[in-house]
């Protein structure tokens, strides 16, 4: 099957100022794909190039088979598109947008009110626009990004600023647009978020791509370091886990121990070691490393600062 | 298309209306000023005067048409600056409408809320006002059509280059009021001193008071193809430059 989307040495600039340098990736049909990195990496410019509201100054993409400048009204058809920080009129209805939404599509749409009812804004449908909450206006705009039932969805910073109940309702929606079969284009600076929704992520800094993966086999790549921290009084306890296959290091802080090793095995060897020699413990946890640390090991700064 | 063209406009005469100042603004006080002016003019002069008479009969009307006009455009101009900043505009651009769908619902807003005021200015006029008049109303809706259009064209033009909202209504105002001043609205351009004659001729708004006054008193269109080619001319310019420079965020 030939990838939904594709994007190919793909640059643009701003005047003087270059927001994408070269940016090749490839979005599989019925993924959540993910482009992540810090604010200003260039995620939404290569974002809004895919759905044809920039042209980039060099590259090429392909969205469903079509190209983005030049059949743009075609390609919005079959696209829904969520963007950042968008606003709509201050003083429409929540169904007034949706109306509209729905009349401006040459496919036929979805049922309005049955989308307004699954993303809980029946009761909101009469509300003016600027009378909703943080979280009821990205699930506005999450409905009007569906209302033509698309075959790719764009999600541009879907859940910055909204609270982490909130967050985690629209998590559930993403995901729920996967199952119908969709294919979901995101971006986010938030790892939790990637980790837990994306299926495969590229993470972009500084207009380029430095690596496209599942979440876990960039950690498994990138960061194979695994810590089991446990507290035991037993007095040979540090000996015996410095002999554990694949551990590099043992921190004694008191009576709790960092086991620091690498892979995957590191764990279940600690727990062999434990049964083997009988070691009562009271505390027993492991720290895996995740996106976040990726992030640090690739770019050598937290993708916070 | 037609059909989102349509919702759109519709939506956003509704929006509109919404608005706190929105139909009390546009609609309610061009017609109460009206009203008053015409009243009190009609009554303060004997009725043989023939300014008084010639004010009524054919300023006044002029005036309400044109400063509601003007006041639609700088509805318009705010609107759309208020839109781009929001990121409105380019939400809409984001679906298959097209840019030119979105401008034209705005400006059929405009024409139709211009057009509501001025029927409504009729029908007060028709029963309160006290000299009779007998103006070709079908003509005199074409001309201010024609004039209203061509205003239009200019807010686009300014909408299209004012960096920020804020700035959108008073950049407007400076440049809209000035050109009623020489545009023979209120003193003829006859009588202007002569630098302001000049100006008067390459300011649009002269052409479209020269019209509608023209159109008002009953002259034929042929009298003033001029003016309506000034004002086809002006409206072809300020689009043509607008779409070159409009921007969308």
């Amino acid at each position: 099957m030939p990838p939904i989307i594709q994007v190919s040495g793909v640059r643009k600039s701003y005047g003087a100022t270059v927001a994408v340098h070269e940016v090749t990736f490839e979005v599989n049909e019925g993924e959540i794909f993910g482009l992540i990195g810090p604010n200003g990496a260039g995620k939404t410019t290569t974002m809004e190039c895919i759905e044809g509201l920039r042209t980039p100054d060099r590259g090429s993409i392909s969205v469903l088979g079509l190209d983005p400048f030049k059949d743009v009204y075609k390609l919005q058809d079959r696209i829904g598109v969520q963007l950042q920080q968008a606003q709509l009129q201050k003083r429409i209805k929540v169904w007034e947008a949706v109306d509209l939404w729905v009349s401006l599509y040459q496919k036929k749409a979805i049922d309005g009110e049955r989308l307004l009812e699954q993303l809980g804004l029946t009761d909101k449908r009469g509300a003016w626009f600027m009378n909703l909450s943080g979280g009821q206006k990205q699930r506005l705009f999450i409905a009007l990004a569906l209302i033509n039932d698309p075959e790719v969805v764009f999600l541009d910073e879907l859940t910055t600023g909204l609270d982490p109940q909130s967050r985690r309702a629209i998590w559930d929606l993403v995901r729920d647009i996967r199952e119908r079969g969709k294919t979901v284009f995101l971006t986010t600076h938030l790892m939790e978020e990637a980790e837990r929704l994306c299926d495969r992520v590229a993470i972009i800094e500084h207009g380029r791509i430095i690596d496209i993966d599942r979440p876990e086999n960039l950690v498994k790549r990138h960061c194979p370091e695994r810590t089991v921290v446990l507290a035991t009084d037993n007095p040979i306890a540090e000996e015996r886990f410095r002999a554990i296959p694949g551990v590099e290091k043992v921190v004694r802080t008191d009576l709790q121990f960092s086991i620091l090793g690498r892979g995957d095995d590191l764990v279940t060897a600690v727990i062999h070691c434990l049964s083997e020699h009988g070691i009562r413990v009271t505390d027993f946890r492991t720290i895996l490393p995740n996106l976040e640390d990726v992030f640090l090991k690739l770019t050598g700064h937290s993708i916070r600062e | 298309m037609l059909r989102g063209l349509w919702k759109l406009t519709w939506v956003e005469i509704k929006i509109f209306l919404r608005e706190p100042l929105g139909a009390f603004g546009t609609i309610v006080i061009p017609v109460l000023v009206f009203l008053v002016v015409g009243r009190l003019v009609g009554r303060g002069l004997p009725a043989s005067s023939l300014a008084a008479d010639s004010f009524v009969q054919v300023g006044l009307p002029v005036l309400a048409s044109v400063l509601i006009a003007v006041s639609a455009v700088l509805s318009l101009v705010t609107i759309i600056s208020i839109y781009r900043e929001g990121g409105i505009l380019k939400r809409l651009r984001a679906t298959p409408l097209r840019p030119h769908t979105i401008l034209t619902a705005h400006v059929t807003v405009k024409l139709i809320l211009t057009a509501a005021t001025l029927a409504l200015l009729v029908l007060a006029g028709k029963r309160y006002y006290p000299v009779g008049v007998h103006a070709p109303l079908l003509s005199f809706t074409i001309a201010l059509l024609i004039t209203t259009w061509s205003i239009l064209s200019i807010g686009f033009l300014i909408a299209s280059i004012v960096p920020t909202a804020r700035f959108a209504q008073p950049i407007g105002a400076f440049i809209l009021y000035p050109m009623i001043g020489v545009s023979g609205l209120f003193v003829p351009v006859a009588s202007l001193p002569p630098v302001l004659r000049g100006l008067a001729r390459v300011v649009p708004l002269t052409y479209a008071v020269s019209l509608l006054e023209g159109i008002w008193k009953g002259e034929e269109w042929s009298a003033h193809m001029i003016d309506v080619a000034a004002l086809v001319l002006v409206f072809v310019v300020c689009t043509a430059l607008a779409t070159k420079v409009f921007r969308w965020e």
